[in-house]
């Protein structure tokens, strides 16, 4: 333990300063200060995204695109507000490409079930890899059992990296559609994203990207990437629950059909016909979670703030730190090992479940995630029930780790 | 909510060498559990001598209180008919999930599962275990701890 060092030498980033705009870690949890390292499962909340939500709700709320009412007014800026700050931090070309959306969830479920029930036949193929989130499994079965199109999975090695020769052999001329993680959830690989649009864009195949995790530790830009769908959630860049987005390309989203039908999504109703509402309203069907969105612009902003490099350059110190320190303890071993990895560590330990060890840690007010990580298929890969997984934000600090390093330590202890 | 409540001598030592693991082969009843949500798995196999648990063995995969309440439990229900069983059981659960219950000595070593009730999320990994026994006493097959299955809610049986 005495080889992590406490403070990362020369980076300029006031890790004392961030945590002090995160009102929670200053909570303690069973009498012991929390020490939060779940932020893949859902970041903490800024007090400036805090303020701003609850600025919203205090001032400004009320429904939006309805009323020539001053609230009215007031709520639709702030909701299109947020739309061009999400679309500046994707650098998206128009507003009309960014659909909000209750999370990433909900972004692949529209693109399977509009653009996958109108697109795919028996014979087609849709392309992902072992590596992906329930998210980006489940919403493509469900269209394969309902259009009869095939569901092909590029394989992973031991380290956790997705076997790109495999993925190339994959691609196939049936495959209409890749869809991929950027970053694993489970284990933590950046995927080769650029490599992976490159190669499908070579036989015309549009590409989605899961992003969630990614959004919090990368800088994204689509236009860049090349990226045909790109789905994110607030709550994982330190923003709001119940709001997420869909990039799509502006080509594809416009030929795309509605999934679900319903007010602000319509131009003209009768009772024989109805002409939908031009893009990005055409998705987005019922009132939407206007304060969510105001959440996730202020919640860009904050990111932004910090600036996202120096933010990564940070979490990067306290993931080589926690492999290190964590790859020394005797018993315990890394689930994923990738050699690009976002802040994320997935471990195993002999003799002690991961349900025991979340437990124990807990009690320490040490909060990781256990279980399967909603990616059963990366757990039977490594033939394992669930691993624990600690995850870093930009409020952790490296005396964090010591403290998870001596809680695991501890929990051998009580196993003995 | 102490540590120590929860993780007993007792429990570890059970789940360090836990009893009667295995498989009886042939058996008379067999069930398996599962508990999706942290990937535990057991198999209970039980010999009948008419109405009572003649041997029963179980075998699987789980966290500490998962493998040491199915270690304890099949200790205790081994010679008990079924509805001696069933009685057990609602006491058992009691002991898992009313914080207000008083010690029951009757219990013997199951006792040492009372820490659980402290640790509401820990339930389940307790009483999987024996909503695999009335599973197999029953007609056998597979429960859930999620699947919506009447006979894994955390209801006093």
């Amino acid at each position: 333990m005495s080889a992590i060092p406490l403070r990362a030498a020369g980076t300029g980033y006031d890790v004392e300063r961030v945590r002090r705009d995160f009102p929670i870690l200053s909570r303690t949890v069973h009498g012991k200060p929390l020490v939060y390292l779940d932020s893949a499962a859902s970041a903490q909340r800024p007090l400036a995204v805090i303020r701003a939500v609850e600025d919203y709700e205090m001032r400004s709320h009320a429904n939006v695109h309805r009323g020539v009412h001053a609230l009215s007014q007031e709520a639709t800026a702030a909701f299109e507000g947020a739309r061009e700050r999400v679309r500046r931090f994707l650098n998206a070309r128009s507003t009309r490409e960014i659909i909000f959306t209750r999370g990433t969830t909900e972004a692949i479920n529209l693109v399977a079930q509009s653009w996958g029930r109108a697109q795919l036949r028996a014979g087609d193929e849709i392309l992902i890899t072992a590596l992906e989130h329930h998210a980006n499994i489940v919403p493509w079965q469900m269209v394969r059992d309902a259009t009869g199109c095939s569901l092909v999975v590029a394989p992973i090695d031991t380290s956790g990296e997705l076997i790109m020769e495999e993925f190339h052999r994959l691609l196939s001329p049936r495959t209409r559609l890749v869809a991929v993680a950027h970053v694993s959830n489970a284990l933590g690989t950046i995927l080769p994203v650029a490599e992976i649009i490159a190669a499908a864009h070579a036989r015309r195949v549009p590409v989605l990207v899961d992003g969630a995790q990614a959004v919090a530790h990368t800088r994204v830009d689509v236009q860049a990437l090349g990226a045909d769908f790109y789905a994110f959630s607030g709550h994982k860049l330190y923003g709001p629950t119940g709001i997420g987005v869909l990039y799509g390309r502006q080509e594809l989203l416009s030929e795309m059909p509605p999934w679900q039908g319903g007010g602000d999504m319509i131009l003209n109703v009768t009772f024989e016909r109805t002409t939908y509402n031009e893009l990005p309203y055409k998705f987005e069907a019922g009132t939407p979670n206007m304060s969510g969105a105001v959440g996730l612009g202020a919640a860009i902003d904050y990111v932004e703030s910090l600036g996202l490099d120096a933010m990564a350059a940070h979490e990067h110190g306290l993931l080589e730190a926690a492999t290190a320190a964590l790859g020394a303890i005797p018993g315990l071993t890394l689930i994923g090992t990738a050699k690009r990895k976002a802040a994320v560590v997935s471990f195993v330990m002999d003799h002690i479940h991961p349900h025991d060890l979340g437990t124990i840690l807990d009690a320490e007010g040490v909060a990781v995630r256990t279980g399967h990580h909603c990616a059963q298929p990366v757990m039977d890969f490594f033939l394992i029930p669930a691993t624990a997984r600690a995850s870093f934000g930009c409020y952790n600090t490296l005396a964090e780790v010591q403290q998870l390093v001596a809680a695991v330590r501890h929990a051998q202890e009580v196993f003995g | 909510m102490e540590l120590k409540d929860l993780y007993r001598d007792v429990i570890l030592d059970h789940n360090r060498q836990p009893r009667n693991f295995g498989r009886l082969d042939p058996a008379d009843a067999e069930a398996d559990g599962h508990n999706p949500l942290c990937g535990d798995r057991l198999t209970l196999s039980l010999r009948l001598a008419g109405d009572t648990i003649a041997d029963i063995r179980f075998e699987g995969k789980g966290c500490a209180i998962s493998t040491a309440s199915a270690s304890l439990m099949t200790e205790a229900v081994k010679g008990r008919d079924r509805a001696a069983v069933h009685e057990l059981f609602g006491r058992v659960h009691a002991l898992l999930t009313q914080t207000q219950a008083p010690a029951d000595e009757s219990l013997g070593k199951l006792a040492a599962l009372s820490g659980v009730r402290e640790f509401p999320s820990r339930v389940k990994c307790a009483s999987l275990c024996w909503h695999t026994l009335n599973a197999a006493l029953d007609q056998g097959g597979t429960i859930s701890t999620e699947a919506g299955n009447e006979s894994t809610s955390e209801e006093v049986p």
